[in-house]
C-alpha cells in the first residue's frame, strides 16, 4: 500500500467534481464530441427515422503506478511479485503515531509527466485526506491531491486510426484536466468459499487502471447524465466498455428511459457493463487537508533560493531539460530516418524494448529498413505474442536476426528458407543462422545449370500442365513453380524459377 | 482499543532520550486518547493527584474541620497527561513526557505544582505520538524545575526527517542564562483572559505575579487578543474533525482490539469501534464527521480555520507591538476533588478548563506553566507564560527567573511514606529525598 499513483483526468465541460464511491473521480469531456454511431464492436443501432444524431462524451480517470524504488509516503520498497504483506512498513499498516514522508522521486515523476503532457506545473500543491472505510485502506483514508494538484491544464495530441490504417492527418487533441499524486491502496482477494477477504498491503493490482465516464446527448443540447465504469485494466476492455455503454445509453434513452448517475462494472465475459449500485447511496468522502504534509513547493530557475540544498528542492526547469525525447518526436524521427510508415512507428514505440531491438538490428544489417520492419513487426512480434513473451524474453538476439537478414539480402537463402531458419533460431538458441543453414542445407540453389535441369525434369514429368500453359492458362505456371520448389527442397528462389520456366515453356 | 498493543517502534522523542542514557521507568495513565482535562476517563481508572496526600493539603483540611485522612475525596491531577504529572510530582522520576493539544501538559502541571512545557509546534518531532489533532499536538515535558525542562528540551528539539512538520532550521542550544535584569522585558496581560469563571484566588495570584514583574523593573502592559471568545468553538470544530479522521484507522484489522463479529467487514468495524472507544471518543468522532460532511465543510471546518488564523494573528500582533512574553492563568482554580469533577461531562469540563491554554495550540506557540504558590487549600497554583514561535529558550529563561522569585515549596509526602504500612523501614530510608 502507499505505492505512488499518478492520476490524469480530463476536464468536463460543465460537470462539477463530485464525490463518488471508491477511487473514482470524475470528469471530462472531449473538446470535440465525436459523432458516434455504429461502433465496431457493438451492434450498430440505427436511429429511428426522424431521431436526432447522438454525440457521446467520454472522460477518463487513469491510475498509473509510478516506477520508483519506494512508496509515495513510506520507505517500503516497491517490488513486483513479492510475497503478500512483505513490503509493509509501520506507516503502510497505519500503526498509530506514524507519519507520511513525501518521496522525492515520485514528485519528479509527476512533474515529468506534467511537462510531457503540456501541463502547467503548480509551484504549490496540497495534499488531502479522502475518507472511506474499506479493508484494503488501513488508515481509513487515502492521501491524495484534491484541492490543488501538482499539474493542471495539459493536452495530448494523438492520431486516429480507422481499422488498420493510420491517417496522420486525422490528429486530435484531448485535454488533460489535472495530474495528482495519490496513495495506492492494498489489494483484496475475495475468498468466497470461506466467506473471507484476504488483504495484501504491498500494493494494489495492476500498473494501470482506468475509470471511464460516459454520457450521451444530442448535439446542441446539454450534456447527458453520466455513468462511471470502473476498474478497467486493459485498453481493449476499456474500448469495449465505452462502446457498450454508449450504445446502452442511446438505446435506453431512445426507449424513453433515463440514465442514472451511477457506477458500473464491466463484465469481461459478457462484454457488457453492469450496475454496481451501492446500498448506502452516495458516499461523502469528507475531504480534509492532510495536516502532516506541508504544501509541496516546487521551484524553477527563477524562483530557486540561492542557498538551496539541491537535495531538498525540486527544480522544474532542471527536470524539463532532462526530459527524454517524447514519443511523438521519436516517431517522427523514425519515419524520417528509416522511411517507415507512421503506423509502424507506433508499434515500435508501444511495445517495450521493440524500438531498441529494431535499432540494434538496423545497425548490424545491410537490409532495407522496410524489409527489417516487416520482419520485426510481423514475424518477430508475431512469435512473441503467440507465446506471450516480452521483447526482453526473446530467445532470438537482434544480432542473430541481423545476420539472418543479411543472408537473405545477399540471396544466400530464399524467403521461405529464412522463415525456417527463424523458427530454428527461436528453438535452438545456441546456433547461428549460418550454422543452421549449413546443417539443414538451406542455401539457395544458385547454380543456373542445376536449376535449369530441375526445371526441365519437372516440365517433362508434367506434360498436361505444360499444355495448359501453352494454351494460355497462366495460373498453372504458379503450380509448376511450386513443384519445382518442392523438388529443390525449397532452396530455389521462386522468382528465378519462374524466369527459367517461362523461358523453357516458350 | 489499544489494549495489549505493544508498539514495534520507539517514538523519536523516546529514542532521543534513550540515546542520551535515560532510563525508562514506565508508562503512565491518561485520559483515553488524550481527550479530557481530568485524567479521569482512562480504561485503567482515574489518576489521583499526589497533593491529595500532601502534608500541606491535609493540614489545611484539618483546619477547615474536614477529616484529614479521608481517602474518598482525593483530588484530580488535571489532564489529559495526568499520569505523567502525578509521576513527576510524587518524585518517582526525573521527568515525564506528555502531550499537549489544548493544554494537556500545562493543565496537570498547574494542578500538580510542576513545570509543564508546551514547545513551539514543529520544534519537537511528533513521530510516534498517537495523534489527536495533528496540526496542534506537541509532545509535552513535565519536570519539577525549569532547568530540568530545558535539559529535556535540548535533547528532544530539532528536525526529524520522519516528521515533515518539524522545522528544518537549526535549533538550540537550550542552556538558560540567569536573568538578572528584567527591565528590558515587556510582559503582556491579555485582558480577555480575565473571565468570570476565574476564581478570585487565581485572579489574585495573577495580579501578584504581574506586580512582581513590575516591581523588578519589567514593563507590564495590558494587551488585547480580541478573538479569544471564539477560540473554544473554533477548537471544538477543528479538534473533532481531526479526531474523526485520525481515529478512522482503528478498525481492529491490523492491530489492537478486534471484536468477535465476523459477519461482514462493516459489521466487524462497527462492533470493534463501539467496543474499543469510550463515549468521549465516539462523541468527538461523530461531531467531527458531521463538520466534515460536504454540505457542512465550508460552514464549519473552513470557517473555523479562518477564525484560527485570526486567533493566531492576534498573538502575532501583540508580539510585534513589543511584548516579549504573555502572562496568564493556566487553570481556573486549583485542583478539585474527583467526585466534584465528574459531576459534569467530559466535553463540558474540557471546554471550561482549556480556556487559557488552547489558543496557544491553535497558534502553535510555546507556553509553559510555572508553579507559583500554594492556594488557601494548600494546593499548587501555577501561571502560564506564552512566547512567540521558536522563542522557547527565551521563554524558559523568563520562566526560570520567575521560578527563582516565587520559590514554590516542595511537596511534603514524607508523612504519607512514614505512615504507609506497605513500605518497610529500610525502603523508606532508601526513598529519594524529597528535598530539592
Amino acid at each position: 500500500m502507499a505505492a505512488p499513483i499518478l492520476r490524469c483526468a480530463r476536464p468536463g465541460r460543465c460537470w462539477s467534481l463530485d464525490y463518488r464511491p471508491r477511487r473514482s473521480r470524475a470528469l471530462f469531456a472531449e473538446p470535440v464530441p465525436g459523432r458516434v454511431r455504429g461502433q465496431s464492436s457493438a451492434a450498430a443501432q440505427e436511429p429511428r427515422p426522424g431521431a436526432h444524431e447522438w454525440a457521446a462524451v467520454v472522460g477518463l480517470e487513469i491510475h498509473a503506478q509510478i516506477s520508483s524504488n519506494s512508496k509515495l509516503f513510506s520507505g517500503s520498497q516497491v517490488t513486483f511479485l513479492a510475497p503478500p504483506n512483505s513490503l509493509v512498513s509501520f506507516f503502510d499498516a497505519s500503526l498509530p503515531g506514524t507519519l507520511p514522508v513525501l518521496n522525492r522521486r515520485c514528485v519528479e515523476a509527476a512533474v515529468m509527466t506534467g511537462l510531457a503532457l503540456n501541463c502547467t506545473v503548480n509551484k504549490k500543491s496540497l495534499f488531502d485526506r479522502k475518507h472511506y472505510f474499506y479493508a484494503d485502506l488501513p488508515a481509513g483514508y487515502q492521501i491524495t491531491q484534491q484541492r490543488l494538484p501538482i499539474a493542471v491544464n495539459g493536452s495530448l495530441t494523438y492520431s486516429l486510426g480507422v481499422g488498420a490504417q493510420w491517417s496522420p492527418s486525422a490528429t486530435k487533441t484531448v485535454r488533460i484536466k489535472q495530474i495528482q499524486l495519490e496513495q495506492d491502496s492494498g489489494k483484496s482477494l475475495h475468498d468466497d468459499t470461506r466467506s473471507q477477504t484476504l488483504i495484501d498491503l504491498n500494493r494494489a493490482e495492476g500498473q494501470l487502471r482506468v475509470d471511464a465516464n460516459v454520457s450521451v446527448h444530442h448535439p446542441g443540447e446539454p450534456l447527458g447524465v453520466r455513468t462511471e465504469v470502473k476498474n478497467l485494466n486493459s485498453i481493449r476492455f476499456l474500448a469495449k466498455a465505452i462502446d457498450y455503454e454508449i450504445q446502452r445509453q442511446i438505446e435506453e434513452l431512445q426507449n424513453g428511459g433515463k440514465i442514472l448517475n451511477e457506477t458500473r462494472a464491466f463484465d469481461e465475459k459478457l462484454g457488457c457493463t453492469v450496475s454496481m449500485r451501492d446500498k448506502e447511496g452516495k458516499q461523502d468522502y469528507r475531504f480534509m487537508p492532510e495536516p502532516n504534509l506541508p504544501p509541496l513547493i516546487l521551484y524553477d530557475a527563477e524562483s530557486l533560493p540561492v542557498a538551496a540544498d539541491p537535495q531538498q528542492v525540486v527544480n522544474i526547469d532542471w527536470i524539463r531539460e532532462r526530459l527524454p525525447e517524447l514519443p511523438s518526436v521519436t516517431r517522427g524521427r523514425l519515419v524520417e530516418q528509416y522511411g517507415i510508415l507512421p503506423e509502424h512507428s507506433f508499434v515500435l514505440l508501444n511495445e517495450d524494448g521493440l524500438l531498441e531491438f529494431f535499432q540494434t538490428v538496423m545497425k548490424e544489417t545491410r537490409a532495407e529498413p522496410k524489409k527489417v520492419i516487416g520482419w520485426i513487426l510481423t514475424i518477430f512480434l508475431g512469435y512473441l505474442k503467440q507465446r506471450n513473451l516480452a521483447v526482453s524474453e526473446s530467445p532470438l538476439s537482434p544480432s542473430s536476426l541481423a545476420e539472418l537478414l543479411n543472408l537473405l539480402d545477399s540471396k544466400v537463402i530464399s524467403l521461405p528458407a529464412a522463415k525456417q531458419v527463424f523458427e530454428e533460431l527461436w528453438q535452438n538458441q545456441g546456433k547461428t543462422p549460418g550454422q543452421i543453414i549449413r546443417e539443414k542445407k538451406l542455401e539457395l540453389l544458385q547454380n543456373q545449370e542445376e536449376l535449369e535441369e530441375i526445371c526441365q525434369a519437372v516440365l517433362a514429368k508434367h506434360p498436361q500442365q505444360v499444355m495448359a500453359v501453352k494454351n494460355g492458362n497462366q495460373k498453372v505456371v504458379n503450380k509448376l513453380i511450386g513443384i519445382v520448389r518442392r523438388a529443390t527442397g525449397g532452396r530455389a528462389d521462386p522468382g528465378r524459377i519462374k524466369q527459367i520456366l517461362e523461358k523453357q515453356l516458350q | 482499543m489499544l489494549k495489549g498493543y505493544i508498539p514495534p517502534y520507539n517514538a523519536t522523542v523516546v529514542q532521543k532520550l534513550l540515546d542520551q542514557g535515560a532510563v525508562l521507568l514506565g508508562k503512565t495513565n491518561l485520559d483515553e486518547f488524550a481527550m479530557g482535562s481530568g485524567s479521569t476517563d482512562g480504561i485503567f481508572g482515574p489518576v489521583r493527584n499526589p497533593w491529595s496526600y500532601s502534608k500541606q493539603y491535609r493540614e489545611k483540611r484539618k483546619q477547615s474541620h474536614h477529616r484529614a485522612d479521608e481517602d474518598s475525596n482525593w483530588l484530580i491531577t488535571g489532564g489529559s497527561s495526568g499520569g505523567s504529572a502525578a509521576a513527576v510530582s510524587a518524585f518517582t522520576c526525573f521527568a515525564a513526557l506528555g502531550s499537549d493539544t489544548g493544554g494537556s501538559t500545562r493543565n496537570p502541571a498547574a494542578l500538580c505544582g510542576l513545570v509543564g512545557l508546551k514547545p513551539t509546534y514543529g520544534l519537537v518531532s511528533r513521530y510516534g505520538l498517537i495523534p489527536l489533532v495533528n496540526s496542534m499536538d506537541v509532545p509535552g515535558i513535565l519536570t519539577r524545575c525549569v532547568d530540568d525542562a530545558a535539559i529535556v528540551l535540548g535533547v528532544l528539539a530539532g528536525h526529524d526527517p520522519k516528521d515533515s512538520t518539524t522545522t528544518q532550521d537549526p535549533v538550540g542550544p537550550f542552556i538558560l542564562p540567569i536573568l538578572r535584569d528584567v527591565s528590558k522585558l515587556c510582559i503582556g496581560i491579555p485582558k480577555e483572559y480575565n473571565v468570570p469563571e476565574l476564581s478570585s484566588e487565581m485572579q489574585a495570584f495573577w495580579s501578584k505575579a504581574a506586580d512582581l514583574f513590575a516591581s523588578k523593573g519589567a514593563k507590564v502592559v495590558e494587551v488585547s487578543l480580541p478573538h479569544t471568545s471564539y477560540s473554544i468553538v473554533c477548537y471544538h470544530v477543528l479538534c473533532t474533525a481531526e479526531v474523526a479522521s485520525n481515529m478512522a484507522r482503528f478498525d481492529g484489522l491490523e492491530y489492537g482490539h478486534r471484536c468477535n463479529v465476523n459477519v461482514s467487514t462493516e459489521a466487524m468495524y462497527a462492533a470493534t469501534r463501539r467496543e474499543g472507544f469510550n463515549d468521549v471518543v465516539r462523541g468527538r468522532i461523530l461531531s467531527g464527521n458531521f463538520f466534515l460532511l460536504r454540505e457542512n465543510y465550508d460552514d464549519y471546518f473552513v470557517k473555523a480555520q479562518k477564525v484560527r488564523r485570526l486567533i493566531a494573528n492576534d498573538f502575532v500582533k501583540v508580539f510585534n507591538s513589543g511584548v516579549d512574553v504573555l502572562l496568564t492563568p493556566t487553570t481556573l482554580s486549583d485542583a478539585v476533588p474527583y467526585l466534584e469533577f465528574i459531576k459534569e461531562d467530559n466535553r463540558t469540563r474540557s471546554a471550561q478548563d482549556d480556556i487559557f491554554t488552547q489558543s496557544v495550540n491553535m497558534a502553535g506557540l510555546p507556553a509553559v506553566n510555572v508553579p507559583m504558590a500554594l492556594s488557601s487549600q494548600g494546593l499548587p497554583v501555577g501561571l502560564q507564560l506564552i512566547g512567540r514561535a521558536f522563542s522557547d529558550q527565551q521563554l524558559l529563561t523568563v520562566a526560570k527567573w520567575f521560578e527563582e522569585q516565587v520559590q514554590f515549596p516542595v511537596i511534603q509526602l514524607q508523612e504519607l511514606v512514614d505512615n504507609c504500612p506497605t513500605f518497610s523501614q529500610h525502603e523508606k530510608l532508601g526513598l529519594v529525598s524529597l528535598k530539592r
